[in-house]
């Protein structure tokens, strides 16, 4: 294959790292002088101008194929969660626009978009060194995001957790890697997958495949793998926690539910109390009953909106992980695979919106408290309505999308074994800790339309803050018009899925 | 069939403009704030206009009719699905009646009214939502929606303990949700799995043999799930403390629509899909319900917040539609829907005058404080009004409860003769705890002559207001009428009953 067939599939990244390079040399070159907000405003817009790009690519160009032997594959489905990811990543940038946390501002663009780089080049991985590189740069970039306001103590632990518990699991992805090298001879997930072949589920094997897993359980931030992410969400700057607790996810997931697949089709085992049987989908199993439990508790004891979300997120990637054991299924893996793109992006999208919220709150009320929001529907009602929104979708109730991203996560889940409904149990789980997760959302809810603000503190939302007001509202909007038109997403997600062969 | 008149497609307005209406509200700027109830008074009166003229187009005795019909999320075979027939176009007019009945006894909601009204509004349109969809996932789409306008309405313009009480309500609703939703997916895959096709149609659903094992576990959940927002002992807990809690117009909603809906839902998505399932589960849910009936009643009896007194009465009532439900025989189930029509009324009734013309003049519910305060001569209206309320709830000859009441008791009679022994009980105490409440809250206290002796300092109480009046008038009128020509409802409500009935039958042998 030639190097410019390879560029024309690899177009949406190339658009992105010309971006990340744009920013830092236009602020290195001629904007080192000028006032922080317009470094800002220039910095936002190459990167958004990146994103935008690079989205437009993959509308117009549908440049579809394997290059390198699978070491980078573009078919619709990877295409859509790039789409998806772009989508993200534009929020965020726009998140920062008015976020003023640090000197460096062109840095700060750059490495949102190399880790935006990263994460597209995860959903294209189809080989192991590939998906290593790209693992590893959406991390690095990110830790060093998380880290970047040096001066503050809470956000350097954040970035020194996160950046150790991270090179932790990619030491066990790399061990896991390598094991698996070795049992197979190959490094691409189609090839591991027929050297595997009847090969039965021995004890190697096993120790490679428990490696990957946790390496991905760190990434997607499932119990007991979640111990960063409440710091590293609550330390951050907010819209880089923002990226983290989206777009990585969806990257993460997506990649996370290819390996099991392409790579272990064998190896799923069995996840009912009656069809348990050894394999990927019995740690699975354990690893979303327990985020979805430990999540959700968690969250009910938070005082501030940002590790609440952070605990919402390690209980919403229990339910995520429902759609990956579905996708082991023959008869639910379109419906799977398509859930799980589509949980993952509107739960993105909830996230960015939250913590847009909770940039709003820190910067107009000073913290991102609960309390900071007593009263914010006398102030300021329609940011109130989006907070609603959000929450609610949170909570998976309509008319939003968790509503119905939560609705078809879980039938599928029971599609997958129509017969013995195996994965009941892990259904009924997580709807009956649903009780529970509204209890929290709706505590955050109180505050907002319920409870009065304490007179003379200053509070979030009493003056102007577009950006994040705006990703409040455009979050909100998408939830809204996904609940009620869900098709609109969900027809496309579909075709692709069916249209990338499965 | 020569096709519905095009009027009846007004039916469907009823939610749209519901849910129009609550986002017009949200608009009107903030100095025009006050128009806000009568802005919501002429779309409850619009949608209630949409309800009769669209519902009156339907014949009785005619089958189902679709009204809308268009795929919705295709990839789970689920359609935006809506028909009438004879149960839940009853059902449509009391939603019509307690809403327009309920902005009346709001008519003094001064803080937020514009935020009060858009989430009543949105309430009344799921709650029309729920009563037309006839796929079982907009139903439940529906069902959830309303959840969270009880949530604000209760913990934002709500009285006692109305933060505890708001969230024990609309998390004892979320738990029956999540039972429901549990059952739904059931449902849906073991309809796959038996005809191939994914599908939440009602009719289609119908249709299925399920396996009676699968019938065995999952019609205890649609029918607890559901039944946990009807007030199913011992599920009940939130029902009482939610309505006290709850301000006038909020209380007489749920216990007049909103407890209809778990009924409505457990009839829909329980009974009438899983005969087998009922056979199994009968005696044991008759028994809760016959508990609920007597537990409530005997409960009521002893509360001292007259709001208790009518809430638990609630949880008495809805008992009746539940052991109707399950009663398998056509007059049992037709009873139970014309209990959910009747008790909706007087529920309603009774909420608006302990909520509205007592507890906002005299600002206390406490049973002994009434009792001095010799409210029958201070408001006759409120105490008249009440009295034949209670007169109604007793289940007098005459009242629409009485019909109902007795309908539900035929039915029972053949299959479970103890149950109506016991029931009879829970109506004798329900006679004794609403004229207890009648004797305290109106009629006690005082020598006559010292209404207001001269030289004590209670002030007159403010006259009751038209709106009032009108919203009394308009519920009182209702159950009179249709206790003393239950034909007008029964004759929708029965033909609609009549082929879930031959189903059961024919499921019978197998």
């Amino acid at each position: 294959m030639s190097y410019l067939a390879l560029l024309r599939l690899a177009g949406p990244e190339m658009l992105v790292v010309l971006a990340a390079l744009g920013a830092l040399l236009v602020d290195l070159a001629i904007l080192r002088d000028q006032p922080a907000r317009i470094r800002r405003w220039l910095g936002a817009a190459i990167a958004a101008a990146g994103c935008l790009s690079a989205g437009l690519y993959i509308l117009n160009v549908p440049a579809y194929g394997r290059a390198l032997d699978g070491m980078f594959v573009a078919d619709p489905l990877t295409q859509m969660v790039k789409l998806v990811l772009l989508g993200l990543t534009l929020l965020t940038v726009l998140l920062s626009v008015e976020a003023d946390f640090t000197d460096h501002i062109s840095e700060y663009f750059a490495l949102l978009l190399l880790a935006t780089t990263g994460m597209l080049l995860m959903t294209s991985a189809e080989d192991l060194l590939p998906i290593f590189l790209a693992l590893e740069l959406t991390s690095l970039s990110l830790y060093a995001l998380v880290a970047l306001r040096r001066q503050d103590l809470a956000a350097t632990e954040a970035g020194l957790k996160y950046f150790f518990f991270g090179a932790l699991a990619a030491a066990f992805a790399l061990f896991g890697f390598s094991l698996l090298y070795g049992v197979t001879g190959a490094t691409g997930l189609e090839a591991i997958a027929k050297a595997l072949r009847g090969r039965g589920f021995d004890p190697l094997l096993a120790a490679a495949l428990v490696m990957v897993m946790v390496s991905f359980g760190f990434k997607v931030a499932a119990v007991p793998f979640h111990l960063w992410a409440p710091d590293a969400y609550q330390g951050a700057p907010t819209p880089a926690a923002a990226l983290v607790a989206s777009g990585s996810k969806v990257a993460s997931f997506f990649l996370f539910a290819k390996v099991l697949l392409w790579a272990f089709p064998e190896s799923a085992g069995g996840a009912g109390l009656t069809t348990f049987r050894a394999g990927w989908m019995p740690v699975l199993a354990v690893l979303a009953v327990a985020s979805m439990v430990l999540g959700n508790l968690a969250a009910l004891a938070q005082r501030g909106l940002k590790r609440l979300l952070a605990y919402s997120a390690v209980a919403h990637a229990g339910y995520l992980l429902l759609a990956v054991l579905a996708v082991a299924s023959e008869e639910s893996r379109t419906g799977a695979l398509a859930s799980l793109v589509f949980y993952a992006a509107t739960y993105a999208l909830t996230a960015v919106g939250a913590f847009a919220m909770a940039a709003l709150a820190e910067r107009t009320g000073g913290s991102d408290a609960l309390a900071e929001l007593a009263g914010l529907a006398r102030r300021s009602p329609w940011l109130a309505g989006g907070l609603a929104v959000l929450m609610l979708s949170l909570a998976g109730l309509p008319p939003f999308a968790g509503f119905v991203a939560k609705f078809y996560v879980f039938a599928v889940a029971l599609k997958a074994d129509a017969v013995h409904f195996s994965l009941l149990w892990l259904v009924a789980a997580g709807l009956a800790l649903s009780p529970v997760a509204l209890y929290y959302y709706l505590k955050v809810l109180k505050q907002a339309y319920v409870v009065e603000p304490v007179p003379g503190e200053k509070q979030a939302g009493s003056t102007g803050a577009w950006a994040e007001g705006t990703v409040v509202g455009l979050a909100a909007g998408g939830l809204v018009l996904l609940g009620v038109f869900p098709h609109v997403i969900l027809g496309p997600i579909e075709a692709a899925v069916r249209a990338a062969g499965f | 069939m020569g096709g519905p008149a095009p009027v009846i497609l007004m039916l469907p307005w009823t939610i749209y403009l519901s849910f129009l209406g609550a986002a017009a509200l949200l608009l009107i700027p903030a100095r025009r704030a006050s128009a806000a109830r009568g802005v919501a008074l002429a779309i409850t009166l619009v949608t209630g206009v949409c309800a009769f003229g669209g519902g009156l187009a339907y014949r009785p005795g005619a089958e189902l009719l679709t009204l809308t019909r268009v795929p919705w999320i295709p990839a789970l075979g689920i359609e935006y699905f809506l028909a009438v027939d004879g149960i839940n176009l009853t059902l449509v007019f009391l939603t019509a009646l307690a809403a327009v009945a309920g902005v009346l006894f709001s008519w003094n909601v001064t803080d937020r009214p514009r935020e009060f009204f858009a989430l009543y509004l949105t309430l009344i349109g799921a709650v029309y939502g729920v009563f037309l969809s006839f796929d079982l996932f907009l139903l439940f789409f529906f069902y959830e929606v309303a959840i969270i306008p009880k949530y604000f309405l209760i913990a934002i313009w709500g009285s006692t303990r109305r933060e505890y009480g708001a969230m024990k309500l609309v998390l004892y609703s979320f738990l029956g949700s999540a039972l429901v939703f549990l059952g739904l997916l059931a449902v849906y895959v073991g309809a796959l799995r038996a005809t191939g096709t994914g599908t939440f149609d009602l009719q289609a659903l119908a249709q299925v043999a399920y396996p009676a094992t699968f019938q065995r576990w999952v019609f205890p959940l649609m029918f607890v799930g559901f039944g946990v927002l009807a007030g199913l002992w011992p599920l009940h807990t939130w029902a009482p403390t939610g309505h006290v809690a709850a301000p006038t117009a909020a209380s007489m909603l749920l216990a007049g629509v909103v407890m209809k809906l778990g009924a409505y839902g457990a009839l829909r998505a329980g009974v009438a899909l899983f005969p087998e399932g009922v056979r199994t589960w009968q005696e044991p849910l008759a028994a809760l319900a016959v508990i609920g009936i007597v537990y409530g009643a005997l409960v009521a009896l002893v509360q001292r917040d007259f709001k208790f007194v009518i809430g638990y009465s609630s949880v008495s009532h809805m008992g009746f539609v539940m052991l109707g439900l399950v009663t398998l025989h056509e007059v049992g189930v037709s009873g139970a829907v014309l209990q959910m029509f009747s008790h909706g009324i007087i529920a309603g009734l009774l909420f608006g005058v302990v909520g509205r013309m007592v507890y906002d003049r005299a600002h206390t519910r406490e049973l002994e404080e009434l009792a001095g305060l010799r409210l029958s001569r201070r408001l006759p209206f409120a105490a008249a009004t009440f009295v034949v309320a209670s007169l109604a709830s007793m289940g007098l000859p005459g009242f629409s409860g009485f019909v109902a009441e007795i309908s539900v008791l035929i039915g029972a009679w053949q299959s479970l003769p103890l149950a109506v022994g016991v029931t009879g009980i829970g109506i004798v105490l329900g006679v004794a705890y609403l004229l207890r409440a009648m004797q305290h809250g109106f009629f006690a206290g005082g020598e006559a002559g010292e209404i207001n002796p001269p030289g004590s300092a209670v002030p007159p109480l403010p006259p009751i207001t038209w709106p009032e009046k009108v919203g009394a008038g308009m519920l009182l009128l209702t159950t009179v009428v249709i206790g003393l020509f239950p034909r007008l409802l029964l004759d929708y409500i029965v033909p609609s009953v009549q082929p879930l009935v031959s189903a059961w039958k024919q499921g019978g042998g197998s």
